[in-house]
């Protein structure tokens, strides 16, 4: 895609200080977006994959936390910027749905007033206006009888439907850039590909570009152009979707996808990575996922850098016979 | 919203209703007790218990004695004090509880201000030098014993500066707001201060607190990726959800008070509120006194948790359903 990108992300470093010392939730992640593209963030539970969104918005509120690097909106720099002159990028031109739809809702107002509200707060709309384009948002979004349920308030509403009231008021003001994340983590299985559908259809018709943060390389398959593979909050590999799935280049990679159920094996075990997620107070000097790595060498301790052919990169010792023998080995 | 409120009240008047069989087995069933020489005071004559077993129909089966001793209280209101002889109990009450009430209802405008004012500003400035300055005075105003201030509040304002900055002050005592509404106020300004300040420091301390809690809340975050102002996300989405618990706190407060615990705001400022009626009662062992102001305190006190859980349900809309 050669336009030039929506959201461009440069060594973003994320660092809360603790007791027990610096604490890197990100360091250096660099990726770009470009303009309808689907870009996925996967990655364990602590990987730093929401962290480093939330910093792109400037909604990580720790006192402690040290956020270096640069993160360019359109060609600007938004990193660094006060809540002030982030307030109409927020909302406005990034619009962003949330892991847990139960709790992203304030409880006491109707989901009519929380929608009109962001309209009302990025555009000059009445209180009339907001609400007939609150109701339209919630029909287009899938909510049957919208002219009624806008009256509603989240509590009256399911899971799946409240996460379809997050992505009307995310997309409301018809944003540039929807930031979803983990959007189904917390809805059950038919309920997921519901959204996930929704999704797409709606990034058709807003013509926006999605950046989808998710532990399920399922649902990388299904929405992303570009994938972004976090382990213990750095790229480990980027590139376009259906390289990584198809001919994934790093070992954590290897153990995600080997983590995911097919129907076509049905008697294969499940993979998965030995061990446990580094805690990020010690992240070895080295690779972060040695400790973890079957395929381990000396090397190892000293870190590795992104490098690659074309746009698909990853940060791995193993050289490319190793690999091709390792996967042949593997794949049998 | 207006069933919830009908079945509350409902429930409301079945709970007086219980309470008023409480206090009346606690007063005439407690066994080993002779109510009549309770009721007729220390030294009572043998005329006077005789007269009392006729009044309260004790050698009658006791729920008759109970339909007996309400229709003394609440529709002949004949109920008469035998420590102070021929004082009738009901038009005591009667003309103790607006003062009462004059007290508790300007003290409880006057810390709801300060102390939600106070809690915002606290939680809005979190980190900054203000929040424990805020805090520090919230825990001074909660220490200092509502008698202490109150006589302190009396020494400054009646005697040492009373000749200069402060001789617009009236003496103790209290003017009804139909005599005079001004002087009305000049009189209960130093006693709404005295009694709101305990009420303000906590307030402020379990408002800050709740703030607190509420700005780390999903839908704060929700707020704040949505493009509102920071002050917007604090007042309508953080203060409006913490509000619940500050209403039920101030719910339980206000009867309480109404209910007779202003006392040691009402003796240092002279005023004949229900606490000094109470505290005088219990002193002279004047059971049918007290038997009446116990029945009003709680009349209060279960209306003002009624009045709180429909008020609640209009805060909380999740409220409502149950």
């Amino acid at each position: 895609m050669p336009d030039s990108p929506i959201l461009s992300v440069q060594d973003l470093q994320v660092t809360f200080a603790t007791r027990q010392g610096p604490l890197r939730a990100v360091d250096g992640l660099s990726f770009d977006v470009a303009p309808k593209e689907v870009v996925g963030i996967v990655g364990e539970s602590g990987s730093g994959k929401s962290v480093s969104m939330y910093s792109v918005l400037g909604l990580v509120r720790d006192a402690n936390v040290q956020i270096n690097g640069s993160v360019k909106f359109q060609g600007r720099e938004i990193l660094g910027l006060s809540d002030q002159e982030m307030q109409p990028i927020r909302g406005g031109e990034i619009g962003m749905i949330f892991q847990d739809p139960m709790t992203a809702l304030t409880p006491v107002y109707t989901v009519g007033w929380q929608i009109a509200e962001q309209l009302r707060a990025h555009s000059g709309m009445t209180k009339q206006q907001a609400r007939e384009r609150a109701i339209e948002l919630l029909g287009e979004v899938g909510i049957p009888d919208p002219r009624k349920r806008v009256d509603r308030y989240p509590h009256e509403f399911s899971g799946g439907m409240r996460q379809r009231v997050v992505i009307a008021m995310a997309l409301s003001c018809n944003p540039k850039l929807l930031i979803a994340d983990e959007p189904t983590t917390a809805l059950d299985v038919t309920t997921q590909a519901q959204i996930l559908d929704l999704m797409l259809k709606l990034q058709d018709s807003y013509n926006s570009s999605i950046v989808i943060i998710t532990h399920d390389m399922g649902v990388i398959a299904e929405m992303a152009h570009k994938v972004v593979v976090m382990y213990a909050g750095r790229p480990a590999e980027i590139g376009p979707e259906i390289d990584v799935v198809r001919n994934p280049r790093h070992p954590y990679t290897w153990g995600l996808l080997g983590a995911v159920p097919r129907v076509e094996s049905r008697n294969d075990r499940l993979t998965t990575i030995p061990g446990n997620a580094v805690s990020p107070l010690d992240i070895p000097e080295g690779c972060a996922f040695a400790d973890r790595c079957e395929y381990r060498m000396d090397i190892c301790t000293k870190r590795p850098q992104l490098k690659g052919t074309n746009s698909h990169l990853d940060a791995c010792w193993l050289s490319d016979e190793q690999r091709l023998t390792i996967r042949s080995k593997a794949v049998r | 919203m207006l069933s919830f409120s009908l079945r509350r009240i409902l429930s409301a008047v079945l709970v007086l209703f219980a309470i008023s069989i409480a206090v009346f087995l606690i007063f005439f069933a407690t066994p080993g007790v002779d109510p009549a020489a309770r009721i007729a005071g220390r030294s009572a004559s043998p005329a006077t218990l005789a007269h009392v077993r006729a009044a309260f129909g004790l050698n009658r089966p006791i729920f008759i004695r109970y339909l007996l001793m309400m229709d003394h209280l609440f529709i002949k209101r004949d109920l008469t004090s035998y420590v102070n002889v021929g004082l009738k109990v009901v038009p005591q009450v009667l003309k103790a509880a607006p003062i009462t009430l004059a007290l508790v209802s300007g003290a409880a405008v006057i810390w709801l201000v300060v102390g939600i004012f106070g809690g915002i500003i606290a939680a809005a400035n979190r980190g900054k030098f203000i929040d424990p300055l805020v805090m520090f005075i919230g825990i001074a105003a909660v220490s200092v014993p509502a008698y202490w201030l109150g006589e302190v509040v009396n020494l400054i304002t009646q005697s040492r500066l009373h000749s200069s900055l402060f001789s617009w002050v009236p003496s103790g005592g209290y003017t009804p707001f139909t005599q005079n509404p001004w002087q009305w106020a000049l009189h209960l300004l130093f006693p709404w201060l005295t009694l709101a300040a305990l009420y303000a420091g906590i307030y402020a301390r379990v408002l800050r607190a709740e703030l607190v809690n509420a700005m780390n809340e999903d839908y704060v975050r929700t707020a704040r990726a949505k493009g509102l102002s920071e002050r917007r996300i604090l007042i309508r989405h953080a203060l409006r959800c913490s509000l619940v618990s500050i209403v039920s706190l101030f719910g339980l407060d206000f009867g309480a008070l109404i209910g007779g615990a202003a006392l040691l705001t009402e003796v240092v400022f002279g005023l004949q509120g229900v606490g000094m009626l109470t505290y005088t009662a219990l002193q002279n062992l004047d059971l049918p006194v007290i038997m009446a102001c116990v029945l009003y305190g709680s009349f209060f006190v279960v209306l003002a948790n009624a009045v709180v859980d429909i008020l609640y349900a209009f805060l909380d809309p999740r409220v409502r359903v149950a």
